[in-house]
């Protein structure tokens, strides 16, 4: 109808790859829609230095054009690109800058520009369509309404902090007024995602679109357009005022923002979220308290006290060596999400599980919802009914959280079957055993699924320390044969680790990779060899903690130090996590391939906690006890004895709790170090990225390469020579470890 | 004067709360000399089955004269004017089946309840259908089976709805109190459980008006629908003062002849429809989104209303009714049911179902002189004939090489539709059957198509020929 050619709308349009601050790397595409007066497509690709300049003076032409043309009433921004509003800042352009001032500069012109968008008379409409993030979340609130997609991949949030940085382009200053204090330290403090029908709720959006189905193009096509309909129209409504952009608050909302305005009521919200921080990070990730930091500054001092304090933070954020390493584990994840052993010659569809038991039923949940058919075989109904019933509670706790719907959630569980027998097998394109760890077993179930499964299909082991050749000497087809290796608990670690032995196949690795991003892991791929990698790491660590106990430090003591070290989960209570079996399992098998550098606590201790059925978390005993429903746990007192049995004197030269820390990190550091040299690992990144995601290396350190660099490979050998002089050859340094020290300008990351 | 009878040929593509089913209805004369190269679709070995005769009572909206009466009453109405109509001996009737969406639970068999009062045989049996918007299509098709599999040779088939009631229930919880209460012994275990009763407990439940799978309300989806082809307010607006339009010239001129007048107790005899009511652009231009606020497209204008309703056929097999000197009003010749994707297409049944149909009776879209389309939204009608008429969705949806095309507008839904003649979910699909065959034989037509969609995704499509 003639409506449109009623009102002009300008669309700016920005085609992000990845985003910037503002929009790097963006193509921007104006064009008169309706008086289809100009369509001019400008792409370019600016190098880092000059490209927030072209990119502002770019963003201020269309600007002008808009305040000058007296047929434009409002404009519309909206991607052109599928799946992607604007996906944040472009981090090379950050990572380029050498001083923080130079940060600080980029963030300025930030917020200048979307100040510009802020200040525009005439009304702008935030089309959003797919992820919405960092700089690309600022600047929609810093247009005057917002439009999202109601879809799973419409996502709002601020990351930044993820990353060791803060939102640097207003958000800390417009955040707040627009959905109150509380929710605005939510959101930049936890980085969370936050979909398109609860940023609705909370104000951070002002209207929805529904997705659309096909019609005479495709649903996403059409759906884009259609979200561009509607906000032209609410641009037009804006511009002639049948529409307003007040949103009329909820009586909650109303109620805060009152109780926000008075200082002392704010002092307290500071306060206690300042705590509440510092408690979470033990003071180890500087970027939350610079949030708060800077919040507080536009609140109590006013709005150009609050945008220096953004651009000056950000600035000094971005130099830390915390954001450096957030930045490398960012990186780190990208590169850990593709396959570089190319796409399988046949796709996996059914998989099968064997043992359902925790691992078991984890890995079923994780590939049911993705989609995959998969065959939950268990050898007693017992088992097999507590595995299925894992994978109902776990996709159901999603139905009460809402990010599932019921229908969603049966339709989903319709894709396991489980079952006590072979039946089915000769369909499967992988089976995944994680029976019990005994190599006995293994052995045994690899020879039974033989005789049942087809000739393509791959047989991954998911054990934590047998190693994968051992496993596949019994196989008629050991190319088929490979090691995946899930963590506990499978729905929640993001970690998988591969590991290939010298007769693996490209395609076998591929495929299991290919299996493993499909699950939505981070896959690190490693050499077969007793522990691979993350376990042959965690195994010296433990050792020491064993050590430390044995010294006489209590565990609550040792998961303090641990913990403040910057391990999400304490040394004692990990090996709880573990399983006391489990550990002395690994412990024991990792000895006898290692030898005397593995040594360290007494085995015995362990053994002697088995003995007494203090198992850990499983077992409701361990070093702690753990009692349904009871949060704070007590130590085991039943543990006195045992420890006191196997009591060392304590050598005060490395007995501080510094030294603590150190003795457990290096001995950590310098495994990974080693499996490096070994070729275990085939990058620092991969070793990076396995200890942190699978082992809960502190990532403010970014994993154990990265701290080589930022520690200095010279002092952590001094410290190992150190700890070497007192206990011997446990903390020998590898070699890698000296050539890096012998050579400062060696760096694991570049 | 000529003795004729007419082959109905029915495709009822489904509407799943409103899905529609395609029904192809055919009509031909089996005595005269068939025109040119037309088909009689004839099939060999299989017995040709006839719409003898098809009532209802007048579809009325919600909360007016049928407000007090219960869905059996109304059903009880409909066979009644088909007795009435037809004097067919009650004892030859072998079977019925009636189709019903939102169930009274207290005649959950609704087809036996209804046939009792209306003076049928207690020794024929009878069953209650239910899939939807085309409930009846389901009775009639499983009539159809009935006579065709020779298990029976007279089929009463009919749907029947009651929105002005519909059955609200205790919440779960209450629900768990009440029955555990049953099975109370002592005054102490009565009482402990009547403590556990919270103010939550009182909360009702309705019933759900969304789809079950998706929570997708059906005026939701058509709006999306509406949108994903493009279909603005203005066309939905159009469509719909065209279906009132029509649906008046039709009820003026004494076109609807399926209806018969209903004597409701303690009130006056209802004699028409009367949710008809042409109104102006302007008026319709004024009303708010019902679903999607505040910028969709369905209106309260644009879709079809609650209703209450009943109809009801009488199917034979066409050498009974020829033995009993019937002449039948059509044949229906075939059906299809078909289903799709329940969130993005749960309305495009007649897209889906009508090319099928046609393709299994061999015949094209040119072939067809009568089109009757459920319309539960004028923008699921027009997203419809845009989907029939796009050669992209064909292809990428349809697993098809090209469009069917859209069915003429001169020849569809010429006497009104749902929009304006009214939706009593499970009863409409009669009304199409019966509109369709009337209107065949005023244009002197030859064959008949019938399509609706119905909740559920199941794109059902009945094609008859």
């Amino acid at each position: 109808l003639k409506l449109c050619q009623a009102v002009v709308g300008l669309l700016g349009r920005f085609l992000v790859d990845l985003v910037l601050f503002f929009f790097s790397r963006s193509q921007i595409l104006k064009g008169w829609r309706a008086a289809a007066l100009i369509g001019l497509e400008n792409p370019f690709r600016p190098t880092v230095n000059t490209l927030s300049k072209q990119l502002s003076s770019e963003f201020t032409d269309i600007m002008n054009e808009i305040w000058a043309n007296e047929a434009v009433k409002s404009a519309v921004l909206i991607s052109s690109k599928p799946g992607s509003f604007i996906a944040g800042a472009d981090l090379d352009m950050i990572e380029a800058c050498k001083t923080s001032q130079e940060v600080a500069q980029l963030s300025q012109e930030g917020q200048k520009m979307l100040e510009k968008i802020e200040q525009s008379p005439k009304p702008v409409v935030a089309a959003i369509s797919g992820s919405c993030l960092g700089g690309g979340l600022e600047l929609a609130i810093a247009c005057h309404y917002r439009i999202a997609t109601k879809e799973k991949k419409t996502v709002l949030a601020t990351p930044e902090v993820l990353l060791g940085l803060l939102p640097g382009a207003g958000g800390t200053q417009r955040l707040p007024k627009m959905v109150g204090l509380p929710a605005a330290f939510d959101i930049m403090l936890t980085g969370r995602n936050i979909r398109a029908d609860r940023a609705k709720k909370m104000g951070l959006v002002d209207q929805l679109v529904d997705p659309l189905g096909p019609g005479v193009k495709s649903p996403e096509a059409r759906t884009i357009e259609y979200l561009e309909e509607v906000a032209i129209d609410f641009a037009r409504g804006l511009a002639n005022r049948t529409v307003s952009a007040k949103r009329s608050k909820g009586l909650m909302q109303k109620l805060t923002d009152y109780a926000m305005a008075v200082p002392f009521v704010r002092q307290q919200v500071y306060k206690t979220v300042e705590n509440k921080v510092r408690k979470q990070t033990k003071g180890l990730y500087p970027a939350p308290l610079k949030i708060i930091e800077t919040v507080k500054a536009g609140l109590d001092q006013g709005h150009d006290a609050g945008y220096l304090a953004e651009s000056q933070n950000f600035g000094q954020l971005a130099v830390t060596k915390e954001s450096k390493a957030l930045l490398g584990l960012y990186r780190g994840q990208v590169y850990c999400k593709k396959n570089k052993f190319g796409t399988p010659q046949q796709e996996v569809k059914t998989l099968a599980v064997l043992g359902a038991g925790l691992m078991g039923a984890g890995i079923a949940q994780v590939s049911v919802d993705k989609g995959l058919k998969t065959i939950l075989k268990d050898t007693a109904q017992q088992g097999l009914d507590r595995g299925q019933q894992q994978v109902f509670k776990g996709l159901n706790s999603k139905v009460k959280k809402k990010s599932l719907t019921s229908f969603e959630r049966d339709s989903i569980l319709s894709n396991l079957t489980g079952q006590l027998d072979y039946k089915g097998f000769e369909k499967a394109d992988m089976v995944i055993e994680a029976v019990f760890e005994d190599i006995n077993i293994k052995h045994k179930v690899l020879k039974e699924v033989e005789a049942v499964i087809p000739a393509h299909c791959v047989f991954a082991s998911n054990t934590s320390a047998l190693p994968i050749s051992q496993i596949a000497a019994v196989s008629k087809r050991p190319e088929k044969v490979i090691g995946m290796h899930y963590f506990s608990p499978v729905d929640r670690m993001q970690l998988l680790e591969i590991i290939t032995t010298d007769k693996t196949s490209q395609d076998t690795a591929a495929s299991a990779v290919a299996v493993g991003l499909k699950q939505g892991k981070i896959v690190i791929v490693v050499k077969d060899g007793p522990g691979f990698y993350t376990t042959r790491c965690l195994g010296p660590m433990l050792a020491e903690v064993v050590r430390v106990l044995q010294e006489g430090t209590d565990p609550k003591k040792i998961d303090a130090i641990s913990t403040a070290f910057g391990f999400p989960v304490g040394a004692a209570t990990l090996i709880d996590e573990v399983g006391v079996d489990v550990a002395t399992h690994v412990a024991e098998d990792l000895g006898k391939a290692f030898g005397e550098r593995f040594g360290g606590g007494s085995i015995e201790l362990f053994k002697l906690m088995v003995e007494k059925g203090f198992l850990g978390r499983k077992a409701g005993k361990g070093f702690y006890i753990y009692q349904e429903g009871v949060k704070n746990r007590s130590v085991n007192s039943g543990m006195d004895e045992i420890l006191a049995r196997f009591k060392l004197p304590a050598k005060p030269e490395v007995c501080t709790d510094e030294d603590i820390q150190m003795r457990l990190v290096t001995r950590f550091v310098n495994e990974a170090a080693m499996c490096l040299q070994e070729g275990i690992l085939s990058s620092p990144v991969e070793g990076d990225i396995g200890a942190v995601f699978g082992l809960g290396f502190p990532p403010c350190l970014g994993g154990p390469f990265r701290y080589v660099d930022s520690y200095g490979a010279k002092q952590l050998v001094d410290k190992l020579r150190k700890y070497e002089a007192v206990y011997g050859s446990q903390f020998t340094p590898c070699q890698l470890l000296l050539d890096y020290a012998n050579n400062p300008s060696k760096k694991f990351h570049q | 004067g000529l003795p004729r009878s007419y082959r109905v040929f029915r495709g009822i593509s489904s509407w799943s709360f409103f899905k529609l089913a395609g029904s192809l209805v055919n009509i031909t004369s089996l005595l005269a000399v068939q025109p040119k190269s037309k088909k009689t679709l004839t099939k060999s070995g299989v017995k040709n089955i006839v719409v003898v005769e098809g009532v209802r009572i007048p579809f009325l909206q919600s909360g007016t004269s049928y407000a007090d009466l219960m869905p059996h009453d109304l059903a009880r109405a409909a066979l009644q004017g088909l007795l009435n109509r037809t004097s067919v001996p009650r004892e030859v009737v072998d079977y019925i089946v009636y189709g019903t969406v939102i169930q009274e639970v207290k005649t959950s068999n609704v087809a036996r309840e209804a046939a009792l009062g209306a003076g049928f045989s207690d020794k024929t049996p009878a069953h209650t259908v239910t899939m939807a918007c085309i409930s009846s299509n389901q009775a009639m098709t499983t009539g159809v089976g009935m006579i065709a599999a020779g298990q029976c040779d007279v089929v009463v088939a009919g749907g029947v709805e009651l929105m002005s009631d519909v059955p609200i229930r205790h919440s779960r919880k209450m629900r768990k109190t009440m029955l555990t209460l049953n099975r109370a012994k002592t005054l102490g275990q009565k009482l402990s459980l009547l403590s556990k009763i919270r103010p939550d407990y009182f909360a009702p439940e309705l019933p759900a008006v969304a789809e079950f799978s998706t929570s997708e309300t059906m005026g939701h989806s058509a709006d999306r629908l509406a949108a994903a082809f493009a279909v603005s307010r203005l066309e939905q607006d159009e469509y719909a003062l065209r279906s009132h339009t029509l649906a008046k010239k039709a009820q003026d001129g004494g076109l609807l002849l399926d209806v018969v007048p209903f004597k409701v107790p303690g009130k006056d005899t209802v004699t028409k429809d009367n949710g008809i009511r042409p109104s102006s652009m302007e008026q319709m231009g004024k009303l708010k989104p019902a679903f999607v606020k505040p910028y969709g497209t369905v209106t309260a204008a644009n879709s079809s209303f609650l209703t209450d309703g009943a109809s009801a056929v009488l199917l034979m097999s066409e050498e009974k009714a020829l033995a009993m000197g019937y002449k039948p009003k059509a044949y229906l010749r075939d059906f299809v049911y078909v289903s799709q994707d329940p969130k993005d297409q749960l309305l495009l049944g007649p897209t889906y179902a009508t090319p099928k149909v046609l393709e299994k009776a061999g015949l094209t879209m040119a072939d067809i002189d009568v089109f009757e389309f459920h319309e539960a939204f004028a923008g699921q009608i027009l997203a419809n004939l845009k989907a029939m008429d796009s050669d992209w969705f064909a292809q990428n949806y349809m697993g098809r090489k090209s469009k069917v095309g859209a069915p003429p507008l001169e020849k569809f839904n010429t006497w009104g539709g749902s929009l304006s003649l009214g939706h009593p979910f499970a009863a409409t699909g009669c009304r199409l059957v019966m509109t369709t065959a009337h209107s065949l034989k005023k244009e002197g037509g030859q064959y008949g198509l019938v399509a609706a969609c119905a909740a559920g995704g199941l794109p059902k499509c009945v094609l008859g020929p």
